[in-house]
C-alpha cells in the first residue's frame, strides 16, 4: 500500500480535526485558528498534488475504512476526475482563506470570527469529502456537512442575508432529502452503496421502476443543491447578501462538487447506457442546460445590483456545465467541456465575486450606476474585474474561451447543432452585462469632473490579503487560457476519460 | 523555414504596453517604448522579406491545441507579409503623430491610448503573420477588444454610443467567424491557409459550403461591407491618429485580409468560381463601392467623408478578390498597401487640419490651402491617388483591377469594369471639391479657433508624419517594390495561380 | 383483484403510509408562511423518510405471514434463528437512518437558530410581513 494511498481519507479526517480544535484553540487566541485553517490547507493542497500524481502514474487510488471490504464497508475512491477537483477545491480554499483575512473583518463582527472560520473549515472538510467518497450515503453526510456549514455561513453575515439563507436551509435540505431517497430506492433494489458495486447491479435491473424513481429523486436532490434551472430559486438572493468571501467560495467551488455529485451518479453509478437508452435523458438535459444558459444571462442582465448579476451570471455558467454533461454521452468533447469549464468558472466567478466584496469594501458601492471611475479608485482591483469578465464572455486567450471551444466543438462532434447557436449567443448576451460593468468602470465621464485625473484619491485602500487573491486568479485566467489551448491538459484529460470510462481518447 | 521573427514581431507590442503602463506618469519614456517598439517591429517584419521574396515561407508553430491539427502559429507567406509590412510601417508614422496631435490637444487618458494602440497593432500583425484561421481568430479577437478603448476615448456620451454600436456590430461578427471556423474544422480537420484552398471542403456540399462562405463574410464585418458598413461611420469620433491606422489600416484592412484569405486561402477560387460565389462576393462589393461613394459625396464632415471613401476603397480590394483572375488578385494585393498610404495621407491631414484650425466640416475650410500648403499638398497629392491618378500608386492598384475585370471575359467582367470606372469617377466628384474648396475658395474668416497668434501649419510632428506618407505615396509608383511589395505580391499571386 | 390489492397495496402498506407522510410534510413546508411550521413540515417530511427507508429493511415479514412462521426478527445475533427460519431485519437502512435523524436535528438546530434571528430583526416570522418589512428597508435605506 502507498503512503500516498492513505492521503484522501488523512486530508478529509484531519479537516474535520482541525475544524474542532479551531474552536478551542479560539479561546486561547482569536487569530489562531485562520492561520491553523491556512497552514492545514496548504498542507492538503500539496498531499493532493501527490495524490494527482499517483492517480496519473499508477492508478486510482481505492481506500477501504477500516480495512472492511466493500460493500460492506465504506470505500473512498479517487480517480482523475476526483484528484483534479479536489486540487481545485484546496486551492480555491486556500485563496478564499486569504481574502476572508481582510473581508471579514468589514462584514462581520469580530465576536464570530473565530466561529466564522471553523465554520470554513468545516464547509471545507464537506466539500473534500464529497469529492473523495466512493459511497453513496457517505457522500450524503459529507453534502449534509458542506451545506449546514453553508447555511450558517450565509446567516453570519445577519442582516438581509437571513430570509435567504432561511430559504436556502429549507430547500437544501428538500434537496438533501431527496438525494437519500432516491439513494433508499436504489438501495432497495440493490442492497448495496457503494458506486462500483452499484454500477456492476444496477444494469441487471435498470428496468425496475423502484430504480428509475431513485435516479429521477437523486438527480432533483442534486438539482436544487447545485441550483440548475429551474431549481435555482433560492440562490439569487443567498450570493447577493452572503459574506464576499463565503459568495466567492460558493460560486466557485461549493457549487461544483454538488455538481461532481451529478457526475458521479451519471458516470459511475448509473452508466451513461442508462442515460441514453434507458430513459433517454441525454438530450433533454441539453435542452435544460440550453435554457438555463439563455434564461441565467437574461436575466442577470436585468439586475443593478453587481453580486445579484453575477448570481444570476452562475446560473447560466452551470448551464454550460450541464451542457456538456448532456453531450458526453454523444461526444466525449462534452467531458472535456465539463473537467475545463468545473476550472475556469471557479477562477471566473471566484474572482468576480472577490472583487465585488471588495468594491463593496473600499468604497462602499453595490449597484452598477455608481461605479463611475472606480477604474481610476481601484485599478487592480477594475483590472482583475475586467480579465475575469473577459474570461466569462469567451475572449480568446481566457479560460472561458477554452470551455466554450470545447462545448462548442462537443456540440458539432455530437451533431447537435443548435447548441453552437446557443454557446454563441450566450456570449454575445453576457458581453452586454459584463461590458456595462467594464464601461461604468472605466469609460463612463464621471458626473461633475471634466478631466479623469482630477478624481479625488478616496486614500481608503484594500489590505494585500484581498488584491492578491484577486490578482491570483484574474492572471490564472489568462494562463489556464493559454494553457487550455496548447495539449498540456491532454494527460489529464485522457486519464479523466478512461477513470470515467468512456473508452476513448482524443 | 522556422523562425522565431513571427513571435518577436508580435511580442514587441506587448512588451511595450507592458513597459507603458508603469510609465504613465513620464510622457516622453512613454513615448520612447511605443517608438522603440514600433521601429522595432517594422525592421523584424521587413526582415523576413526577402526570404519570403526568394519563395520561403516562415514557419513557427507555438502551441500544439489538444485537437488534431489545430495550432495556434504563424506562417508567414508573401500575401502575410504585405500587409504585415503595411500595418508596421504605419504603425511607426502614426506614432510620431500621435505624439504630436495628443500634446497639442492636451489630450487625457494618452497611457490608455498608447496602451491599447499597441495591442491593436499586435491584434493586426498577428492576423497579418497567422497560419490557420484559429490564430487569425484569436489576434481579430484581440483588435476588436483592444481598439474599444481607442473608439470611446472622448468618453462623451455620443462616444460611448458609438462605442456600443461599434462592438454590437464585431462582437455577433466574432461569433459568426468562430463558427464558420468550427465548420471548416469539422468539414476538413484542418483551418490552415492552403493556397489552393482546402481541399476537403470541395467534397462537401454545395449548401454546407455557401453556408461557410456567409459566415465567413459576416464575421469579416471589419471590412465594411454594406449593409453591414454603419460602425465605421460612426467610429470616426474616435481622435484622428485612431481613425487613420485603425479604420484605414489596422481593423477594416485586417477585415479584407481575412475575406481574401477566405477566398484564396480557405474557400479557394476553384470552389468559388465552381458555386458560383464569387458572383454573389463580386456583386456586394460592387454595390458598396457606387453606394458608399454616393454616401461619400453627401457628407459635410470630412472625417465621415473619408470614412465612407474608406468603405467604398475596401470593396475595391473585395472585388479584386472575387473576380479571381491574376490581375485583379494582384491589384486587391497591392491596394491593401497603396490604399493604406493613401488614406492614411488623409486622415493625418484631417486631423492636421483639427489640431491647427479646430474646423471639422469641410464647408467650413475655405481657403485653408493657403494657410497650411503642406498639408493640403499631401492631401491633394492623396486625393489623386484614391481617384487612381497618375503619379500617386493608386493609379497602379486601379490598373491592375481593370486589367483584372477585363480578363474575366464574361459579360460579368465588362459589367464590373464599368462600375470600378464609374467608382472612380465618384472618388473624383468627392474628393476634388475638398481641393478646390481648400485652394480656390475664399477663407470666411482669419482667425484660428485657438486664438492667440495665427496658426499656420500644425505642429512638426504632426506634419512630418504625413509628408513622409504622402512622399511614398509617390514613391510607390515610381518604384512599386518600395519594402519589397511589388514582388511579395507578384510572389503571392504566383503561389496562388501558379507559374509567374 | 384480491390479490393485485394485497401485492400493491397491503404488502407495501410501509409505502404508502410513508408516501402519503412525506407529501404531507413537503406540503406544509411549501404552503405554509409561517417559518416555524415551514420548519415543522421539513421535520415531517425528514421524518418520514427515515421511517420509509428503516422499513424497507424489514424484510422477511409480510402482512399474511403476520403470524406464520417467516417473519423479521430483530438484528441480534441469535443462534437458532436458522433452525426456526428466522431472517434478520436487515440492520444497515436503521444504522444509515440514526445518522440521517442526527443530520436532521442538525438541520433543525440550525433552522431554528436563523429563525431566531430573523425574530430579533424583524419581529415577525410569517414570510409575508418579513417580505414587507424588507420592502420597507430598503426604502428607507436600511
Amino acid at each position: 500500500m502507498y503512503p500516498v494511498e492513505h492521503f484522501p481519507v488523512l486530508i478529509v479526517g484531519l479537516a474535520l480535526f482541525c475544524g474542532f480544535t479551531m474552536l478551542l484553540a479560539g479561546y486561547t487566541s482569536r487569530r489562531l485558528p485562520f492561520f491553523m485553517s491556512l497552514a492545514m490547507n496548504s498542507v492538503f493542497l500539496i498531499m493532493s498534488l501527490f495524490i494527482l500524481d499517483h492517480v496519473l502514474t499508477v492508478g486510482p487510488i481505492r481506500y477501504w475504512l477500516g480495512g472492511w471490504r466493500p460493500p460492506w464497508g465504506i470505500e473512498y475512491v479517487v480517480d482523475a476526475m476526483n484528484a483534479y477537483l479536489l486540487i481545485i477545491v484546496i486551492s480555491i480554499v486556500i485563496l478564499g482563506l486569504i481574502y476572508s483575512r481582510g473581508n471579514v473583518r468589514h462584514e462581520i463582527e469580530e465576536r464570530k470570527h473565530v466561529t466564522f472560520y471553523t465554520l470554513v473549515q468545516l464547509m471545507a472538510a464537506g466539500m473534500y469529502g464529497i469529492t473523495v467518497t466512493g459511497d453513496l450515503f457517505n457522500m450524503f453526510i459529507w453534502l449534509e456537512i458542506a451545506s449546514l456549514t453553508a447555511y450558517a455561513l450565509i446567516a453570519v453575515a445577519g442582516g438581509r442575508a437571513l430570509r435567504p439563507a432561511y430559504n436556502y436551509v429549507i430547500m437544501g435540505s428538500i434537496g438533501a432529502v431527496l438525494y437519500i431517497f432516491g439513494v433508499g430506492w436504489i438501495y432497495s433494489v440493490t442492497g448495496t452503496l457503494n458506486f462500483a458495486d452499484m454500477r456492476l447491479l444496477l444494469p441487471l435491473v435498470y428496468d425496475s421502476r423502484a430504480v428509475q424513481m431513485g435516479f429521477a429523486m437523486i438527480v432533483v436532490g442534486v438539482m436544487i443543491k447545485a441550483y440548475i434551472f429551474p431549481l435555482h430559486l433560492w440562490q439569487p438572493d443567498v450570493y447577493t447578501y452572503a459574506p464576499s468571501t463565503i459568495s466567492s467560495m460558493m460560486a466557485s467551488v461549493h457549487v461544483k462538487v454538488m455538481f461532481y455529485m451529478l457526475l458521479r451518479m451519471f458516470y459511475s453509478v448509473f452508466t451513461l447506457d442508462f442515460i441514453r437508452h434507458y430513459i433517454g435523458l441525454d438530450l433533454l438535459i441539453c435542452w435544460v442546460a440550453a435554457i438555463a444558459i439563455l434564461a441565467g444571462s437574461i436575466w442577470a442582465i436585468k439586475q443593478r445590483n453587481l453580486k445579484r448579476m453575477l448570481a444570476y451570471s452562475s446560473v447560466s455558467q452551470m448551464g454550460y456545465i450541464l451542457l456538456g454533461l448532456g453531450l458526453s454521452p454523444l461526444s466525449p468533447w462534452g467531458l472535456v467541456g465539463v473537467a475545463a469549464h468545473i476550472l475556469n468558472h471557479a477562477i471566473g466567478k471566484g474572482c468576480l465575486f472577490m472583487c465585488a466584496g471588495a468594491i463593496s469594501q473600499q468604497e462602499g458601492l453595490r449597484d452598477i450606476r455608481d461605479f463611475e471611475g472606480l477604474g481610476k479608485k481601484m485599478p487592480h482591483v477594475c483590472a482583475a474585474f475586467t480579465i475575469a469578465a473577459l474570461s466569462m464572455i469567451g475572449i480568446p486567450l481566457t479560460a472561458g474561451f477554452a470551455s466554450k471551444l470545447f462545448l462548442i466543438v462537443a456540440s458539432l462532434d455530437a451533431a447537435q447543432y443548435p447548441f453552437v447557436a446557443v454557446l454563441l449567443l450566450s456570449g454575445l448576451l453576457n458581453l452586454v452585462y459584463f461590458w456595462r460593468v467594464i464601461d461604468q468602470m472605466y469609460f463612463v465621464k464621471h458626473k461633475g469632473t471634466e478631466n479623469a485625473a482630477e478624481v479625488r484619491e478616496t486614500g481608503k485602500s484594500l489590505p494585500l490579503s484581498m488584491v492578491a487573491p484577486i490578482l491570483i486568479l484574474a492572471s490564472l485566467c489568462i494562463i489556464m487560457g493559454i494553457i487550455w489551448l496548447t495539449n498540456i491538459p491532454m494527460p489529464l484529460i485522457n486519464h479523466i476519460l478512461s477513470n470515467l470510462r468512456m473508452g476513448v481518447t482524443l | 523555414m522556422e523562425l522565431m521573427t513571427p513571435l518577436f514581431a508580435i511580442l514587441c507590442p506587448a512588451i511595450a504596453a507592458a513597459l507603458i503602463l508603469p510609465s504613465r506618469n513620464h510622457p516622453n519614456i512613454r513615448e520612447a517604448w511605443t517608438i522603440a517598439a514600433s521601429l522595432a517591429m517594422f525592421l523584424l517584419v521587413l526582415s523576413m522579406a526577402p526570404l519570403i521574396v526568394k519563395g520561403e515561407t516562415i514557419k513557427l508553430i507555438l502551441f500544439q491545441s489538444m485537437f488534431k491539427d489545430i495550432y495556434i502559429g504563424f506562417k508567414v507567406d508573401a500575401f502575410g507579409e504585405i500587409f504585415a509590412i503595411t500595418a508596421s510601417s504605419l504603425w511607426v508614422l502614426v506614432s510620431i503623430y500621435s505624439i504630436g496631435y495628443m500634446r497639442t490637444l492636451k489630450e487625457h487618458a494618452q497611457t490608455r491610448y498608447y496602451f491599447s494602440f499597441c495591442f491593436a497593432i499586435m491584434g493586426a500583425v498577428g492576423v497579418a503573420l497567422s497560419a490557420n484561421l484559429v490564430t487569425l481568430f484569436i489576434f481579430f479577437e484581440i483588435i476588436t477588444v483592444s481598439t474599444y478603448p481607442l473608439v470611446i476615448h472622448e468618453q462623451t456620451p455620443e462616444a460611448l454610443r458609438a462605442g456600443h454600436k461599434y462592438l454590437a456590430y464585431l462582437m455577433p461578427a466574432g461569433a459568426f467567424l468562430l463558427f464558420g471556423i468550427m465548420i471548416t474544422y469539422y468539414l476538413a480537420g484542418t483551418t490552415d491557409f492552403t493556397p489552393s484552398g482546402i481541399r476537403q471542403l470541395a467534397d462537401a456540399s454545395p449548401l454546407v459550403v455557401t453556408v461557410l462562405f456567409f459566415a465567413f463574410l459576416l464575421g469579416f464585418m471589419k471590412a465594411a461591407w454594406m449593409p453591414f458598413h454603419s460602425w465605421l461611420p460612426s467610429a470616426m469620433i474616435a481622435p484622428s491618429p485612431v481613425s487613420a491606422l485603425l479604420h484605414a489600416v489596422a481593423v477594416v484592412k485586417a477585415g479584407v485580409f481575412g475575406i481574401v484569405r477566405i477566398v484564396g486561402y480557405v474557400i479557394g477560387m476553384d470552389l468559388m468560381q465552381e458555386l458560383g460565389l464569387w458572383l454573389i462576393l463580386a456583386g456586394i462589393a460592387g454595390f458598396t463601392m457606387i453606394v458608399a461613394s454616393f454616401f461619400a459625396i453627401t457628407q459635410d464632415n470630412l472625417k465621415r467623408r473619408l470614412a465612407y471613401s474608406t468603405i467604398s476603397q475596401l470593396s475595391y480590394i473585395i472585388l479584386g478578390a472575387a473576380l479571381l483572375t491574376r490581375d485583379s488578385m494582384q491589384g486587391a494585393m497591392l491596394h491593401i498597401p497603396f490604399h493604406g498610404y493613401m488614406k492614411i495621407t488623409l486622415f493625418l491631414c484631417a486631423g492636421a487640419i483639427l489640431v491647427a484650425t479646430g474646423k471639422t466640416r469641410i464647408s467650413e475650410m475655405a481657403g485653408i490651402g493657403k494657410r497650411m500648403p503642406l498639408t493640403m499638398l499631401a492631401f491633394s497629392i492623396a486625393a489623386i491617388g484614391m481617384a487612381g491618378i497618375p503619379p500617386v500608386c493608386g493609379f497602379i492598384s486601379k490598373l491592375y483591377l481593370c486589367l483584372g475585370a477585363w480578363a474575366v471575359g464574361s459579360p460579368y467582367g465588362m459589367i464590373f469594369l464599368a462600375v470600378i470606372l464609374i467608382s472612380s469617377l465618384l472618388d473624383i466628384v468627392y474628393f476634388f471639391p475638398i481641393i478646390l474648396t481648400a485652394f480656390f475658395k475664399k477663407p470666411a474668416e482669419d482667425i484660428s479657433v485657438f486664438g492667440e497668434e495665427k496658426m499656420k501649419e500644425a505642429p512638426p510632428l504632426v506634419v512630418v508624419p504625413l509628408t513622409i506618407t504622402a512622399i511614398f505615396s509617390l514613391i510607390f509608383f515610381i518604384y512599386p517594390n518600395m519594402f519589397y511589395i511589388y514582388d511579395l505580391a507578384k510572389m503571392a499571386i504566383s503561389e496562388l495561380f501558379g507559374g509567374v | 383483484m384480491m390479490e393485485w390489492l394485497i401485492q400493491h397495496v397491503l404488502e407495501k402498506y410501509n409505502f404508502w403510509i410513508a408516501m402519503l407522510i412525506i407529501i404531507i410534510g413537503l406540503t406544509a413546508t411549501i404552503v405554509k408562511e409561517n417559518l416555524l411550521k415551514k420548519l415543522i413540515g421539513l421535520s415531517i417530511f425528514q421524518t418520514a423518510m427515515f421511517l420509509w427507508f428503516v422499513s424497507l429493511g424489514d424484510v422477511g415479514r409480510n402482512i399474511l405471514t403476520t403470524w406464520g412462521l417467516k417473519t423479521g426478527t430483530p438484528p441480534i445475533l441469535w443462534e437458532q434463528a436458522a433452525e426456526k427460519g428466522y431472517i434478520y431485519v436487515n440492520p444497515l437502512p436503521n444504522v444509515l437512518m440514526l445518522t440521517g435523524i442526527v443530520v436532521s436535528a442538525a438541520t433543525t438546530a440550525v433552522a431554528l437558530a436563523i429563525v431566531i434571528r430573523i425574530y430579533q430583526k424583524y419581529g415577525t416570522i410569517e414570510e409575508d410581513e418579513i417580505i414587507e418589512k424588507e420592502k420597507e428597508f430598503e426604502r428607507v435605506g436600511g
